[in-house]
């Protein structure tokens, strides 16, 4: 197996999980040394006029991933990079000491990885305790738990930029927790308005068998309940264990997916809830009736896309690219929507405590310019970003939502999601001055 | 295949235009000059040729790829254009639309502006994250000041000695002596500044910020913020209303503030800071451009493919021109 690489085709991280050796990479310092080699020119040594008097403010930050066993995706296409979120963290932080620079405020990045959560909330702990105030999360629900209540009480605020679980956001919510990544709640939102807006109404769902996907399934239910879809009928999909690959495939796939699609109520759309990646992108142009396909697979919502170029993101994607050497991925984003935050708040309030800074970025005075055309804040009631989601296919967004027509009293953006007297979560203080 | 025109046939052709015009200034309240307006339209590399006084279209001119700023030379000869897809500036003959040259410009050019003796021309990078600093009698290069992250807007001071450069992610108006090219001081503002526009009288620098909605204004000589201009619309909420294109009156009197999405441009009222009137445009309107008598201005609309003119005494939009698709800059020429 993968004879032209040399390295095993496997899913995320899978080399680096057989070991359960903490990688620890720290990107503090050094980083600010090699800039120009990743583009980033110094700016102007003259800050001395405009800064306070003092020493430089040092906020640091942690990346704490946490490496699973992923089976791997259909496509060669969507194999994750090993840095995957990791490189938007590093193009955050230059962001912020850019401008940093200015205000004698300097900001570094911690990257821990490690396939032990135990390890990994022990190292983090760590940092915690040697001051780092802020910690960003590419973690399991469970484990992301596990660090919240670790940290509770600590001098430190949690990012969740891995999870879209919508229990981390109601039921389970954590004080000490915000969450840059979308819910599902939010994606499926998304995704619900366009095709409403469409006057695609009626939705064929097939699920996979896995928890998140049965969890995905659901938002899109509620979705439908909420904008006025319907599911005229829902069908499991089994995956049949074994290869993904093998000297054939289409001859079946082309036979099976129709087989699976037929005799359906009339429907619009075809909706796919297969978070695992494992047969959404079999049913495009496979299905019984020629109908457009979307969720998870097909039109799919996501916070970031890497061919957006409105709102000044050519510019945006253009620095990620000359950093990482690849296109900007959703949790590359939703990493860089955390740390830019961290440092918004940090450049806003002229302070590095944490004290000063997870007020302000919970506050009404928030905001975070971030390529999507509005400012970007967290809700008061969850800690979920409020941010407009993209809809689209694999080479182009095709939309972003809210789509025009639905309308919310404070905030269009926050019909996306669980709005504030929907919220279970009981965590928060939910002062935003809203009723 | 027209038949040629008789003297007659001119003299009546002449006279309808004449009453025409007449009509025209009378509605406008206002004696009509003719001057040239020039809109660039950013997803067709097109340049839209306006007059003032009939409002109407008089041609579109192909240019380079993805037109955004746009200004004249001092003595109004030149056209120049930040082609920011061809990574250079287009000088055309401001008259005839014909080429004249091309002048580097550095990666991704989107503003710029020229100092008030004519030259050199400051040119915003907004992906190398430079101000590049033009000859535009000699076309070269005469210097490349770094500045903070995706420059954007530029301002100069009347006497030409303080640049004034908004970078867009480092959220700072940078200000720069164009002597030295060294920067003297960097003033923090709303998220995602855009423009930056010095009264007539060199006092204040105002500074839009798009995300952030809110217009800054600091003092030039003591460089601290004097005020801040925020806006509210009934019916518009808040994060719909971005603050782009700023232009004050020479008078120093007013300010005409594009607000993006939310399709006005508020007038305030500068000895106060309040807004007067919202004024309602077509949809995410972009940069504003007076005519020389300050009589009317010209508005960029995005995204309704547009542009909105203000009578400037009355406050009102009197007129809206369809132009090129995703219009952006607007400038408008002496004669």
């Amino acid at each position: 197996m993968g004879e032209s690489t040399g390295r095993p085709l496997c899913g995320r991280n899978c080399g680096l999980a057989g070991r359960a050796a903490l990688l620890v990479a720290a990107v503090a310092a050094p980083l600010a040394l090699t800039l120009p080699a990743s583009g980033q020119p110094q700016p102007p040594d003259a800050p001395a006029a405009t800064t306070p008097t003092g020493a430089v403010q040092k906020i640091a930050i942690v990346l704490a991933r946490e490496l699973r066993d992923r089976p791997p995706p259909l496509s060669l296409l969507d194999f994750p990079p090993q840095d995957d979120g990791v490189a938007g963290a590093r193009l955050a932080i230059n962001d912020n000491n850019t401008t940093g620079r200015f205000l004698k405020q300097e900001f570094t990045l911690d990257v821990l990885e490690s396939a032990t959560v135990a390890e990994l909330i022990a190292e983090v702990v760590k940092r915690v305790d040697a001051g780092a105030g802020f910690v960003v999360a590419d973690m399991s629900p469970a484990a992301l738990l596990q660090l919240a209540d670790t940290l509770k009480g600590r001098d430190a605020l949690i990012l969740n930029a891995g999870s879209g679980d919508d229990r981390l956001r109601e039921a389970d919510c954590r004080a000490n927790v915000l969450h840059t990544a979308p819910s599902r709640a939010m994606l499926a939102d998304g995704l619900a308005q366009y095709l409403v807006w469409k006057q695609w109404r009626r939705w064929l769902l097939v699920r996979g068998t896995g928890r998140d996907d049965e969890a995905f399934a659901e938002a899109l239910r509620r979705a439908a309940k909420r904008f006025g879809g319907k599911i005229v009928e829902e069908r499991t999909f089994q995956v049949e264990a074994g290869s993904r690959r093998s000297d054939g495939g289409h001859e079946q796939i082309q036979l099976q997916i129709p087989a699976f699609t037929q005799n359906a109520p009339a429907y619009d759309v075809l909706l796919v809830a297969d978070e695992g990646e494992q047969f959404g992108e079999y049913f495009p142009y496979r299905t019984w009736d020629a109908r457009p396909v979307a969720g998870t697979q097909g039109l799919a919502p996501m916070s970031w896309h890497a061919a957006l170029e409105q709102w000044g993101a050519t510019q945006f994607q253009n620095r990620f690219k000359r950093l990482a050497n690849r296109p900007m991925r959703p949790l590359d984003y939703d990493v860089w929507v955390a740390v830019r935050s961290v440092g918004e708040a940090a450049t806003r309030t002229r302070s590095a405590e944490t004290k000063a800074l997870i007020p302000y970025m919970l506050s009404a005075d928030f905001d975070l310019a971030a390529f999507k055309g509005r400012k970007l804040s967290y809700r008061s009631w969850d800690g979920q970003l409020r941010q407009p989601i993209l809809v689209g296919t694999a080479k182009l967004p095709v939309t972003v939502s809210p789509q025009p027509g639905f309308l919310h009293q404070f905030s269009e953006l926050d019909t996306l999601g669980v709005d504030k007297p929907e919220s279970g979560c009981k965590a928060h203080a939910r002062q935003d001055g809203r009723p | 295949m027209d038949p040629v025109p008789t003297e007659a046939m001119v003299g009546k052709r002449k006279g309808g235009v004449a009453i025409g015009l007449a009509l025209l200034a009378w509605l406008l309240g206002a004696p009509a000059t003719a001057y040239t307006v020039y809109v660039t339209n950013e997803k067709d590399n097109t340049v839209t040729v306006l007059d003032s006084e009939k409002l109407e279209v008089v041609k579109t001119v192909k240019v380079g790829q993805r037109p955004r700023g746009v200004i004249l030379s001092k003595d109004g000869k030149w056209l120049l254009i930040c082609a920011s897809d061809d990574n250079n500036v287009q000088v055309l003959d401001a008259r005839t639309m014909e080429y004249v040259k091309t002048l580097p410009s550095g990666p991704d050019p989107e503003l710029f502006i020229l100092h008030p003796s004519g030259n050199p021309l400051y040119i915003a990078n907004e992906d190398d994250n430079l101000v590049t600093v033009v000859d535009i009698q000699t076309s070269r290069v005469l210097a490349e000041i770094p500045v903070g992250v995706e420059p954007e807007g530029l301002g100069l001071s009347p006497d030409g000695k303080v640049l004034v450069n908004t970078s867009e992610t480092t959220n700072m108006a940078h200000f720069i002596d164009t002597a030295t090219n060294a920067t003297i001081d960097n003033v923090l503002v709303d998220s995602r500044p855009r423009v930056a526009e010095f009264k007539a009288d060199g006092s204040q620098v105002w500074v839009s910020s798009e995300i952030g909605g809110t217009v800054t204004v600091i003092d030039a000589n003591t460089r601290k913020i004097v005020g801040k201009v925020e806006f509210q619309i009934p019916g518009v909420n808040q994060d719909a209303i971005q603050a782009v294109g700023v232009r004050l009156t020479k008078d120093g009197k007013r300010a005409f503030v594009a607000l993006g999405p939310a399709n006005r441009v508020a007038v305030v009222d500068t000895a106060t800071l309040k807004v007067e009137k919202y004024l309602l445009v077509g949809q995410r309107v972009w940069q504003l451009a007076f005519t020389p008598d300050e009589k009317l201005l010209f508005t960029t609309n995005g995204a309704s493919n547009d542009v909105s003119v203000i009578d400037v005494e009355r406050l009102r939009v009197v007129r809206s021109i369809k132009v090129g698709r995703y219009p952006w800059g607007v400038a408008v020429a002496p004669f």
